[in-house]
């Protein structure tokens, strides 16, 4: 494989010097990646690293806000992902892009469908083509299947079906085998490699470093934004791989206060979501700060989800302090003491329109009216005890929850579940989109909470905060626990084997 | 799992595949169904209900409904409602007719043009605000309900179009019939059959379904979105254009009232067809036959001289059974297929 890096003029896409910015959020701020024909390159990076911003802008999803594209030498500017298809760029995202309703075969050619006579669809070939498409990929999917209800890895199948359909000279895949099994994956290097023979290139995002090795010719590795690395896969070896994905020290940012542990105040016994997670055990001690590690689809939110009540669960049970909650009843999760702090603070955890002061008292609403109606002096007296102790800034209690800055909402989320007095906090992604500053202070808080006794099983994507925080690291892959790990025993390695499923020791 | 694993390969596909031909086919004999129910228990009770004129009268009532229901079923899948599709038609009904009586030789053909035309231009209104303003459809149209209906009252001044008034070329339309089928039954089951192809068989159609039933996805996939949306509504509006010419044809005479209230109608009629609200899913089909359906109650409940009260409320219990019975199907087709799903992963 020709991999000389000098002549950038046979590149299929160069991306130079890419910046993006979402409001003060650099979300890329030095893009720069070549690929060439023949080409398997890895991207590497922590999560919000800029991986899939970079992605988004090569697809034509979102503007760069400067910087220089060029296909075939030539410079680009995509407007939508329809031009960067015409330009034969196929991307796999991370976000699930399928239509639910349709069929898996519309899904594939969506837009493209194969037409007949007066441009009609022609429904044969259409099934015809993706079945071939399927069979490529070695599963056994029905085309003329409506794709609500196909497990994670089937839908995961189904995107790379759809990048697949086409002759694309580029193809990028955000994460792809995050849901799939072994010999699936198998199947899809088998393409992968068809592709580079015939001179595609392709651009692998995983976090399965032996995937990246067995696959990849080269490597670009993102930090904070930015591309720190561009190497031949030749020349890195794993630790080097992390290092630079890194780039830090562990341990000094994430203080976490040694508390006495207590008894075990949530038990959550052999839970099962078909489709999503299987026998979930698993208990959450007084003073613990217990993290549920793994990758993204993982099945981690969605127990979350399961214990606080909002989805039903077809089997097992969750108790709190020995009393079991009755399954799917957010309300009896949250009498028994639960607080539900979610991943998705703008749609789920806060009423943007709503003042700080409603917000941050919400979960207290009976106790703060007489007769049915809320008195605003202590509603706005309760409020603003909260603020003073999460230290918020803010302008005016009754100003909406929206004017204030991500780390600033995440405190009103919380004062608004510190205020029920729980027992339980179940926190999703507490820092996600939170500067520095404030993630320290969520930091300091979780560890103080903890340190008064209360339990705290926390969810993060971010490796630092979990080996820093946690007193106990629990991992999930594919939906099932595959390991247990306490605070001793794990660290990088340890917690990204079990969640790329290297491990067999099956969790207690 | 041993009874799954010994199952001959392809079975699997074979039984998807019938789950969801019976979850379609059974939404529309559903109502086909109803139909055949309702139309068989009225004419027990009442003879008189299946003589020739009166089923007549039935598929003439349908037909303008069921044609403004296509359009609003276009709109619908993807997730957007046109709530001003009554004003339309009121509006373009005067506007026909107003043309008509003061130049009878016009020739019809143009006047149907421009009616569509009209309607044509306030979907256009519709469809740009919902896009390019990005505000949700219901704010939209429930504003331009008001807004068209208020041009229609400005633009009468208090004043009717009469039957007299209208040449008898044009009066016809509503009342003669090919081979025994009215002619307006005849261009509501054409323009059924082209919009239904149209959405079935076509990209632009297909698109609609996508944007529906993932708007970010379908924009992912590089579907023109806004373009799409764009043209649902103006077809709509074309739609209810069209319906207004024949309302004027059927009925002669017609006034700044014309078509009040035909929206609230029309989307139920599209919902009980199995047209979900949220986008995705349904048929022009069976949205013409849920259009087919509802005047269908209406009239037998006359026939049967049941209370205007009790009409009213057969028609909301029907909706909500048909909504009852969509969310049960879909709760059933759901677990069968996360079932299924599991056992392969499993």
């Amino acid at each position: 494989m020709g991999n000389d890096h000098n002549p950038s003029t046979d590149a299929l896409v160069e991306l130079r010097d890419a910046f993006k910015a979402y409001g003060a959020v650099q979300a890329l701020r030095d893009g720069s990646l070549t690929l060439r024909p023949g080409e398997v390159r890895a991207l590497m990076g922590e999560n919000g690293a800029g991986k899939s911003t970079l992605v988004k802008v090569l697809g034509g999803v979102v503007r760069r806000d400067a910087g220089e594209m060029l296909v075939d030498g030539g410079p680009v500017d995509f407007g939508s992902p329809h031009d960067a298809r015409d330009a034969g760029i196929a991307v796999i995202y991370q976000e699930p892009t399928l239509f639910p309703d349709l069929s898996i075969a519309e899904n594939v050619v969506m837009g493209y469908h194969p037409l007949g006579a007066l441009r009609r669809i022609d429904r044969g070939e259409m099934h015809r083509r993706v079945q071939e498409l399927l069979d490529r990929l070695g599963v056994r999917l029905d085309p003329e299947r409506p794709v609500r209800g196909l497990s994670i890895a089937d839908q995961q199948i189904v995107e790379i079906a759809k990048a697949l359909s086409f002759e694309a000279r580029v193809l990028i895949m955000d994460e792809p085998t995050a849901a799939l099994s072994g010999p699936e994956v198998e199947r899809l290097f088998a393409v992968v490699r068809t592709l580079r023979e015939e001179g595609a290139a392709v651009l692998f995002i995983s976090h399965r470093l032996e995937e990246v090795f067995a696959i990849c010719d080269t490597v670009t590795v993102m930090r904070d934004g930015a591309v720190v690395h561009d190497a031949r896969i030749a020349d890195m070896t794993p630790d080097d791989m992390v290092r630079r994905m890194v780039g830090r020290e562990l341990g000094a940012l994430f203080p976490k206060q040694d508390a006495k542990v207590g008894e075990a105040v949530l038990q959550v016994h052999r839970l099962t979501r078909e489709g999503v997670f299987f026998d979930v055990s698993f208990e959450v001690r007084a003073g613990e700060i217990v993290a549920l590690a793994g990758l993204v689809g993982a099945g981690r939110s969605e127990v979350a989800r399961a214990i606080f009540g909002i989805d039903k669960p077809d089997a097992g049970h969750v108790e709190v302090a020995g009393q079991r909650l009755a399954p799917g009843r957010p309300l009896s999760a949250m009498r028994a003491g639960i607080g539900f702090v979610p991943e998705d603070r703008r749609q789920q955890g806060l009423v943007m329109d709503l003042s700080i002061a409603r917000n941050a008292t919400i979960t207290r609403m009976g106790a703060l009216s007489r007769l049915g109606l809320i008195r605003g002096a202590s509603e706005n007296r309760l409020a603003r005890e909260w603020a003073t102790r999460l230290q918020l800034k803010f302008h005016r209690l009754d100003n909406p929850a929206g004017f204030l800055s991500g780390g600033n909402q995440q405190k009103v989320v919380l004062a608004k579940w510190l205020a029920t007095e729980p027992k339980l906090l179940i926190l999703d992604e507490p820092t996600r989109g939170i500067d520095v500053g404030t993630k320290a202070e969520v930091h300091r808080l979780m560890s103080e909470l903890a340190g008064r006794g209360l339990a705290v099983l926390m969810i993060s994507s971010e490796l630092p905060e979990v080996l820093g925080m946690a007193d106990r690291v629990l991992v999930m892959h594919e939906g099932r626990l595959t390991a247990e790990l306490s605070r001793s025993e794990a660290d990088e390695e340890t917690v990204i084997r079990a969640a790329t499923g290297q491990v067999t020791e099956a969790a207690a | 799992m041993s009874v799954e694993a010994a199952s001959p390969p392809g079975a699997e596909g074979a039984r998807a595949r019938r789950l969801t031909e019976w979850v379609f086919r059974v939404r529309e004999l559903g109502i086909v169904v109803a139909f055949a129910l309702l139309v068989a228990v009225t004419a027990i009770l009442e003879p008189r209900f299946i003589e020739t004129d009166s089923l007549r009268n039935l598929a003439l009532n349908a037909s303008i409904f069921a044609i403004l229901a296509a359009g609003q079923t276009l709109v619908l899948v993807t997730r957007n409602v046109d709530l001003s599709v009554g004003s339309v038609l009121g509006l373009s009904a005067y506007f026909a007719g107003d043309l008509l009586s003061k130049n009878a030789g016009l020739p019809l053909p143009l006047v149907f043009l421009l009616g569509i035309a009209l309607g044509a231009a306030c979907g256009l209104i519709n469809g740009i605000l919902v896009t390019w303003g990005q505000v949700p459809a219901l704010v939209v149209t429930l504003g331009t309900l008001y807004v068209f209906r208020g041009l229609a009252f400005l633009w009468t001044d208090g004043t009717q179009v009469n039957a007299e008034t209208l040449p008898d070329s044009f009066l016809n339309l509503g009342t003669d019939s090919i081979v025994g089928v009215p002619i307006l039954v005849i261009m509501a089951l054409v323009v059924v059959a082209v919009v239904g192809q149209w959405l079935r068989d076509f990209r632009a159609g297909r698109e609609l379904y996508a944007i529906g039933s993932n708007p970010e996805g379908a924009r992912l996939a590089g579907v023109r979105s806004e373009r799409r949306v764009l043209t649902a509504f103006v077809l709509a509006g074309a739609l209810a254009g069209l319906g207004g010419v024949l309302f004027t044809a059927r009925f002669g005479t017609v006034d700044a009232t014309a078509g009040v209230g035909y929206e609230l109608t029309v989307i139920a009629a599209a919902v009980v067809g199995g047209v979900a609200i949220f986008g995705g899913t349904g048929s022009v089909y069976g949205a013409a036959l849920g259009a087919l359906l509802l005047g269908t109650i209406t009239s037998s409940l006359i026939v049967l001289r049941v209370e205007a009260f009790w009409q009213q409320a057969a028609i909301g219990a029907l909706l909500l059974l048909a909504i009852g019975f969509d969310r049960l199907v879909g709760l059933r087709v759901d677990a069968a297929l996360r079932r299924r799903s599991a056992r392969r992963a499993g």
